[in-house]
């Protein structure tokens, strides 16, 4: 065999494998960013299939843990309109550490619709105000 | 103070704008004074940045927060170390560590070169400066670190700031940003000296030889770079791994990827005059993967938890990768005629082949790496929806790759250039194979069914064999010759040729860290709450929760449970993963328990309190075989220091195939060639 098609063939087999492998990596683990309002126009055939991505604020004082599951309350705003969406985190990994009640933060979700409405997180980003970008708050004056 | 700071980065601005315009007007003009000149204006640079850096520092240890990034990421109960370490703790401070060290390592380029390579000075010159005066755009106008939040509003003090991100109070986030910036940075170097060579139109590859050990120890700064980051989130992000396809580990693993195959192309070009267009390429990639890099972890594109926030200065640098990127293809169009190859492929079963294959699965592993990172980004563009993928597609495709470069890294620097024949393969490579077979059947045997855990330890063993192979011919046919013990001769064999033979210690570390990773088939993790008292099971591991502490400091206070472990029913030291909460920046941060061993870790990660009074929310992981991780560093640091020494004889390339008027080229560079 002529020595170019055999590199041909060689390297069209590896990459060949490798997309394959990758396409097949992306139909798995796909998820479909998605605003809360988005969510109330999914099909619901939609709703049980698609891995979702949610962002939003954490309402305030929403967190609540029973037992190994976390509750709370994203709330996203959009066109003068609050739209809430419960979720319950049930994934192995801890929380972020940024994850807490008392300041104002943004949460990345990543799971599923339940048809009740109510989504079940398995994995979740924590994007709280972190000093990088807040703004200094009234700082402490003294003469 | 402020003012000098700021004063300082504008003149150094100033100097960098001056040195490209100098030296490029002094070459073209044929100036030698206006092209020295503009070699002192880089000392300049450097001087005026290395004060503005000063200032930065004394503001942040001595605690000036009318200054914004001072009172952003410092405070006066933060050690001092994190103090100084503050300093690349925020965006603009750590902008200002890429601008000081890539004028320190200009600096140092120009000091080197001072009577060397007159042609091609003024175009390294400009290169380094055209970057240089990028980032001190962003230091200048865009990101100052010397920006006040004090000033014009009748304030004269301000008590305390925020301190640093309590994550990054941490030994080895006092050195791992260094460290990959200074791989990052270094990269610049055998850019700017191949841009230059092909500016002023060279034929042979003088930048290759001149900037191989700024290559390698760049890339030796990469490694340590991106190893100390994956020790670091092993040991304070308490999720129980190292790695998990961040964006942000992600951008420093590409161009570690790209430099990783440049360091192996260049051989191809060193000793056949192979693959120059494919180098080229390669060390712009690298370059521009390092400023990507940057960019990916400060513009808020991709979200991640190491980002920094969003700021405006994404748009700098897109505009910088545009106009660099084009710059450089077309110079490396217009030069096409300069780079031709002076041999060819002739076997598939050949070493030039296993290199151009090493070289392929590694751009296959970093264009994965990328697409899956930026995936995101690509389906907004396309179908106007953000998808994004995770671990289980980066795994997928990686763990392939891996074994596919294990299995290179074994077949490679054995099989003979040009072509090699089945008999010889066979006498290279049958004992190698058998003994990677008998290892896989024997884990088999011994009940694993992981199959890529079977491979790759089967494949680990293969490797280790072919280059102990190695090594005990060399040092065999030393000893005897001169008489002297197989261990003498190993090291004598090693300083003859330092370049082989740490390149296969280099190989070995490889092996050591991919039976590290390897043993992550193996983790077992769990999630309990557990009462005073209380008992939990993982593995070999019983653990009891015996009681809780908590107390403060000036920075925070803490609290950690008590947790009595026992393994096989053998008593272990007692284990305290501890919560804290820092109050200046009102965080909480863990600090987990950890037991390393060498052939599994325990690691528990006190998530909290429960629900219970006095419950504890545990998270355990056992991580078999994490430790060989950081040892395959070690290794891997080893070869490249021993890759960096000189070679005993001096090594001389013969190139076959090279005739006619290439051959005589090729010979009169020999003669001309600089050392190393």
């Amino acid at each position: 065999m002529n020595k170019n098609v055999k590199f041909g063939l060689i390297i069209v087999a590896i990459l060949g494998t490798l997309g394959w492998l990758a396409a097949g990596g992306i139909n798995q683990t796909a998820s479909y960013y998605k605003e809360i309002a988005e969510l109330e126009r999914l099909q619901p055939n939609e709703k049980i299939d698609k891995r979702l991505r949610v962002g939003g604020d954490v309402e305030l004082n929403s967190i609540t843990r029973e037992g190994r599951d976390v509750h709370f309350v994203l709330v996203q705003e959009k066109d003068g309109v609050k739209r809430r969406l419960k979720v319950i985190y049930n994934g192995t990994d801890p929380l972020p550490d940024t994850f807490k009640d008392n300041a104002p933060c943004q949460a990345l979700v990543d799971g599923k619709l339940g048809s009740d409405n109510v989504f079940r997180a398995s994995k979740l980003q924590a994007k709280c105000a972190s000093k990088y970008e807040a703004k200094p708050v009234a700082p402490v004056t003294r003469g | 103070m402020e003012n000098i700071g700021a004063l300082a980065i504008l003149l150094a601005f100033c100097f960098a704008v001056y040195a490209i315009v100098g030296s490029l007007v002094g070459k073209w003009a044929k100036r030698p004074f206006l092209t020295l000149s503009a070699e002192r204006a880089v000392y300049s640079v450097w001087a005026l940045l290395t004060a503005a850096a000063s200032i930065l520092i004394y503001s942040l240890i001595k605690g000036d927060f009318r200054m914004a990034y001072v009172w952003a990421t410092s405070n006066h109960t933060m050690p001092t170390p994190y103090k100084f370490a503050a300093w690349w703790g925020g965006q603009e401070g750590s902008l200002l560590l890429w601008s000081w060290l890539l004028s320190t390592y200009a600096a140092i380029i120009v000091f080197q070169n001072r009577r060397k390579f007159r042609e091609m000075m003024p175009y390294v010159v400009s290169v380094l400066m055209f970057t240089q005066t990028f980032f001190l755009i962003l230091n200048g106008f865009v990101a100052s670190p010397f920006k006040m939040i004090a000033a014009g509003r009748g304030i004269v003090d301000i008590g305390d700031g925020q301190g640093l991100n309590p994550l990054l109070q941490y030994w080895t986030m006092v050195i791992h940003p260094p460290m990959l910036y200074l791989g990052y940075v270094g990269f610049i170097a055998p850019f700017a000296f191949a841009i230059a060579s092909l500016a002023t139109k060279q034929r042979g590859d003088a930048w290759i030889h001149t900037t191989r050990r700024w290559t390698l120890v760049t890339w030796m700064f990469q490694t340590t770079g991106v190893l100390l980051g994956m020790g670091w989130a092993y040991a304070v992000l308490g999720w129980g791994g190292y790695w998990g396809w961040d964006p942000v580990e992600n951008a420093s693993l590409l161009p570690w990827i790209t430099a990783t195959a440049f360091l192996h192309s260049v051989m191809m070009q060193e000793k056949k005059g192979m693959m120059k267009v494919w180098n080229m390429v390669l060390v712009s990639s690298t370059f521009f993967l390092c400023i990507f890099g940057t960019f990916l972890t400060r513009s808020g594109i991709v979200q991640s938890v190491h980002a920094f926030s969003e700021g405006p200065i994404g748009k700098y640098f897109v505009a910088f990768m545009v106009i660099g990127i084009s710059g450089t293809v077309y110079l490396i169009l217009s030069r096409l005629e300069y780079l031709k190859s002076e041999s060819q492929m002739e076997s598939v079963l050949s070493r030039e082949s296993s290199f151009m294959f090493n070289n392929l699965i590694l751009l296959a592993g970093c264009f994965a790496v990328l697409w899956g990172t930026l995936f995101p980004v690509i389906t907004e563009a396309i179908m106007g929806e953000k998808i994004s993928v995770d671990k289980p597609f980066f795994n997928r495709v990686n763990i392939p790759i891996g074994m596919f470069l294990l299995l290179l890294t074994g077949v490679g620097p054995l099989i003979a250039w040009r072509r090699s024949s089945f008999e010889s393969l066979k006498r290279a490579f049958m004992w190698p194979a058998v003994l990677g077979l008998m290892v896989s059947m024997g884990l088999f045997a011994a009940g694993i069914r992981s199959f890529y855990a079977l491979m790759s330890f089967g494949l680990c063993a293969f490797v280790l064999v072919t280059v102990a192979l190695e090594f005990y011919k060399g040092a065999k046919a030393i000893s005897g010759k001169s008489g002297r013990n197989l261990l003498v001769s190993m090291f004598e064999l090693t300083h003859r040729n330092t370049r082989r033979y740490g390149g296969y210690l280099v190989h070995v570390g490889i092996v050591i860290l991919f039976v590290g990773f390897t043993g992550a088939a193996f983790n077992k993790d769990t999630t309990v709450e557990l009462p005073q008292g209380g008992t939990m099971q993982i593995g070999a591991y019983t653990l009891r929760v015996v009681g809780y502490e908590e107390g403060e400091n000036a920075n925070y206070s803490w609290g950690r449970p008590k947790i009595a472990v026992t393994k096989n029913g053998e008593e272990l030291p007692m284990m305290m993963p501890e919560q804290r909460f820092y109050f200046a920046s009102q965080t909480p941060t863990h600090d987990i328990a950890l037991r390393r061993r060498l052939n599994e870790d325990l690691y528990i990660n006190y998530a909290g309190p429960g629900n219970g009074n006095n419950n504890v929310i545990l998270q355990v992981y056992v991580n078999p075989l994490v430790s060989w991780v950081w040892i395959g560093y070690w290794v891997v640091l080893i070869g490249t220091i021993i890759c960096l020494v000189p070679s005993k004889t001096k090594l001389v390339f013969p190139r076959t195939e090279v005739v006619g008027i290439a051959g005589k080229r090729a010979g009169a560079e020999k003669h001309a060639k600089t050392e190393g």
